[in-house]
């Protein structure tokens, strides 16, 4: 009897012990996937084989410095378009054609770290015509046409440094705006560093864009307090014409940052009256600096790049902009400064602030009529921050810091620290959901989520963390953003999906305004390149001095011409490659065995060129990279190096015919 | 001959004239790699279409280059065609049954010819393959079919009657019923003008 209740009492703690171990394996399951997986989620994001994604995404690569397009819901990405940093699969920063896109004052710089996607907008809604991105580091703005999925401007900034505040437009893209994340002498000189409060500024750049070619025109630069500009948006409906940028580091410190420019209670958020601010330089405000900065521009019809270096800019200082910029105080050291679709809100993100504050416009005109300031910053006036204040949104989390909208009068905001969104009523300032994410968001993203009409129904949480979300992979895992279905009350996890460099900021757009714009291919009739050839008779190989052009043809399934003799040592050679298809879809590589810069891809109808410098003599294959056809084995020849004291005459031929 | 007889000859000439304007015949060419497809347009005069990429794709089996500048057919074709219509107007202007069915035949034997010569046409282009050509299967010939589909390797060819050839296959048909209509019951003939 006594044996048999042991026995009893060791099967019952197994029991207990296998129900102990059970909940904890399950519970954290629960705790990996969140708490809101209800079943379907396949399904809604599941886009069956041939068909197509219900939105573009424009997801920056980060520190990869490129711009990745991806299909949502599917999470499936498409192309990965090289912007800022060199792309030697795509011979991008590597041809001729492409190298100037990179050149800056500073040189060539073949990196950078791509932070904000901005898609163009007409009347306040994204028109799928052009994105543009901020590289953070050598401070540059970018413009990629969404007819080619390609960068054709690149203009830097200058008497900037870390442009983060970048490259945020007005609702009829007259402007993109460069604010600096790190203020610097104007213009940079040596000095002291603890000089700081005296030499330093805080430059806010202003970008025409032209309304019908987009192209970029640095037109006048604000020089403000040395504060640390993080982000902005524009205001729209009623505030448009208003800029709003968040502000750091208002304690004006230059060393440990993290802990000397988090004392004060509120940093700023700028408002910057730009219409005014407009109507002023066209008056004849402002002071012409001498200043470099490089801007490139790709010329589609030639498909070449030039590079030009600016030599002056407009600058204004703030005692010639009275009226025009006031300073918002906001809990602090705010991140994100949003504006509703309806253009009356505008919500500070104090990454460091237990609240959300929420400022109206209507109060802040107000205010600035009834002059309720609160003292100044170097002549800016600061307003009273109860006068702005519509609210503040009571425990949104910890670490809020950027905060997107839906079509439906609700808010989204990032929460760092916590690791979770959180929605809340735009005009109670309550919040009514929140859901974890996996890990430590920044950005959040949702279709229009920062335009007059969002499409709501989708956010994209782009997080800075990833650990135990997917299969390890050594140190260095994957960066990765979640999808969340926010067509509901509750917010919904969908999917994770792994992207490239990491996933600063995106912006997407209903794919039916880009898909149809789409091109094919180049007609080769509008190839302009000077070194095109428009037809396989004009292939040839040119000697002038130690400088060799070979002009190459490229159809299914051969190079023309496939064998060349005659080039020596110290000879410089320039391989212009034109793919003469007009068939879709039909790009051809090209690649030179042992050349030091990269190969390339032509698309039909383009001509890209490399440069090759021949490193020994000897025989050197070239071939076709890109898988054209069930020949594409056979696209392939060879070229002759010969010493550079060789009588070899130039000679190329395809098959029998030898020229 | 009736007087609406008279009518639709001048209809069916006049409707010739659409023939300028509209292509007489369509070869769409379809594949796993071409999902929407590949079309070559016959015209009187030209031949639109993806005619280079089709020219592209043919050089693997050595079929000969299409240049339409090397088709004798494409510059005569507009004349025949407007003689056609300059005869259906002299039918009609002159009201004469024996008119009416030498222009029918004059229709008829232009079209079985001009069928006949696109056929040899294809078939040439179908059998005198480059010697050399990368790809050969042994035994096969790239003629497409006259109307209707064949299976070429892995594209699927289709040759159709376009607009214009619609309109000048119901302009030979129409025709033959005038004709048949004026021959069999008005046998009064002439005797309404």
């Amino acid at each position: 009897m006594k044996n048999l209740n042991r026995n009893i009492a060791v099967v019952l703690f197994a029991i207990a012990a296998f129900a102990i171990v059970v909940s904890f394996s399950s519970c954290s399951d629960k705790e990996k996937t969140g708490p809101s997986l209800s079943g379907d989620e396949a399904e809604k994001v599941y886009v069956a084989p041939g068909k197509y994604d219900e939105f573009y995404y424009f997801i920056s690569g980060g520190f990869s410095g490129q711009l990745s397009t991806y299909g949502i819901p599917s999470g499936r990405l498409f192309r990965v378009i090289p912007v800022f940093s060199v792309d030697p699969e795509k011979g991008y920063g590597y041809t001729e054609e492409t190298k100037p896109m990179l050149n800056t004052s500073y040189g060539f710089i073949p990196w950078d770290d791509a932070h904000h996607t901005e898609l163009s907008q007409t009347d306040g809604v994204p028109d799928g015509r052009w994105a543009f991105i901020n590289g953070n580091n050598t401070p540059r703005i970018a413009r990629i046409d969404l007819t080619t999925f390609r960068t054709v401007e690149i203009i830097e900034i200058p008497n900037s440094a870390g442009n983060h505040s970048s490259p945020f437009t007005t609702p009829n893209t007259d402007y993109v705006v460069a604010g600096t994340r790190f203020s610097v002498p104007v213009e940079n000189r040596d000095v002291p560093i603890d000089s700081y409060k005296e030499n330093f500024r805080g430059a806010i750049s202003f970008i025409k864009v032209d309304k019908e070619k987009g192209s970029m025109n640095l037109a006048f630069q604000i020089i403000t307090p040395p504060f640390d500009y993080d982000l902005s948006h524009s205001g729209k409906g009623p505030s448009d014409g208003w800029y709003f940028f968040s502000c750091y580091n208002s304690e004006e410190a230059n060393t440990l940052l993290e802990v000397e420019a988090s004392q004060k209670d509120k940093d700023f958020i700028m408002a910057v009256n730009w219409k005014k601010v407009e109507e002023l330089v066209a008056g004849g405000k402002g002071t012409m600096m001498n200043t470099r900065y490089a801007h490139n521009v790709w010329n589609e019809s030639k498909q070449l790049a030039t590079s030009e270096i600016m030599t002056t800019v407009k600058t204004l200082k703030p005692d010639e902009l009275e009226g025009c910029i006031f300073y918002i105080p906001c809990p602090k050291s705010p991140h994100g400064a949003d504006v509703d679709p309806t253009g009356e809100y505008i919500v500070g993100g104090g990454k460091l602030a237990t609240v959300i504050p929420v400022f109206s416009y209507t109060k802040m005109k107000a205010a600035i009529d009834g002059k309720q300031f609160d003292g100044d910053v170097e002549g800016i006036p600061v307003l009273k921050y109860d006068a702005v204040l519509a609210g503040e949104v009571k425990n949104p989390g910890l670490g809020p810091l950027h905060t997107e909208f839906d079509n439906n009068g609700f808010a989204y905001t990032s929460a760092f620290i916590s690791s979770e969104i959180v929605k809340w009523n735009v005009a109670k300032q309550e919040v009514v959901d929140r859901i974890p994410v996996y890990y430590s968001v920044g950005h959040l993203s949702i279709p229009g989520g920062d335009s007059k009409k969002p499409w709501g129904k989708y956010l994209i949480s782009l997080n800075k963390m990833t650990k135990d979300r997917y299969l390890p992979t050594g140190p260095e895992l994957t960066q990765s953003a979640q999808l969340i279905d926010i067509s509901g009350d509750k917010m919904k996890l969908l999917l994770d999906f792994p992207t490239i460099g990491e996933p600063h900021y995106a912006q997407g757009i209903p794919a039916d305004l880009v898909s149809p714009n789409s091109v094919k291919i180049y007609k080769i009739e509008e190839n302009e390149n000077p070194y095109a050839i428009k037809s396989i008779n004009d292939s040839r190989v040119e000697r002038e001095g130690n400088v060799v052009h070979m002009y190459i043809a490229a159809t299914r399934s051969h190079f023309t011409p496939d064998n060349v003799e005659g080039i020596k040592m110290g000879d410089t050679v320039y391989v212009h490659v034109t793919n003469l298809e007009q068939d879709w879809d039909i790009p051809h590589g090209f690649a030179i065995m042992g050349n030091q810069t990269s190969e390339m891809l032509i698309m039909p109808g383009e001509t890209c060129t490399i440069k090759w410098l021949p490193y020994k003599t000897g025989i050197f294959p070239m071939y076709c990279t890109d898988f054209c056809s069930a020949l594409h084995q056979e696209m392939q020849g060879y070229i002759r190096v010969s010493a550079k004291d060789s009588d070899v005459p130039v000679k190329y031929s395809l098959g029998t015919e030898t020229k | 001959m009736k007087k609406s007889s008279r009518i639709l000859i001048l209809i069916i000439a006049l409707s010739l004239i659409a023939l300028y304007f509209v292509p007489l015949w369509n070869i769409s060419l379809e594949a796993p790699q071409y999902p929407e497809g590949l079309g070559m347009q016959i015209w009187l005069s030209k031949i639109t279409g993806d005619l280079n990429i089709i020219n592209g794709l043919n050089h693997y089996i050595g079929m000969k280059t299409i240049e339409p500048d090397s088709i004798e057919e494409l510059r005569l074709m507009p004349y025949i065609i407007g003689f056609i219509i300059l005869f259906g107007m002299i039918v009609f202007i002159f009201n004469k049954r024996s008119l009416l069915l030498s222009w029918i035949i004059l229709i008829v034997l232009i079209g079985t010819v001009g069928m006949y010569d696109f056929w040899t046409w294809e078939y040439d282009y179908g059998h005198n393959l480059d010697p050399t050509a990368a790809i050969k299967v042994p035994g096969m010939n790239y003629q497409p079919p006259l109307i209707g589909s064949k299976e070429l390797l892995n594209f699927n060819a289709s040759s159709m009657p376009a607009t214009g050839g619609y309109i000048l296959f119901a302009a030979g048909i129409i025709a033959i019923l005038v004709l048949i209509y004026e021959f069999k019951f008005n046998r009064t003939g002439n005797a309404e003008t």
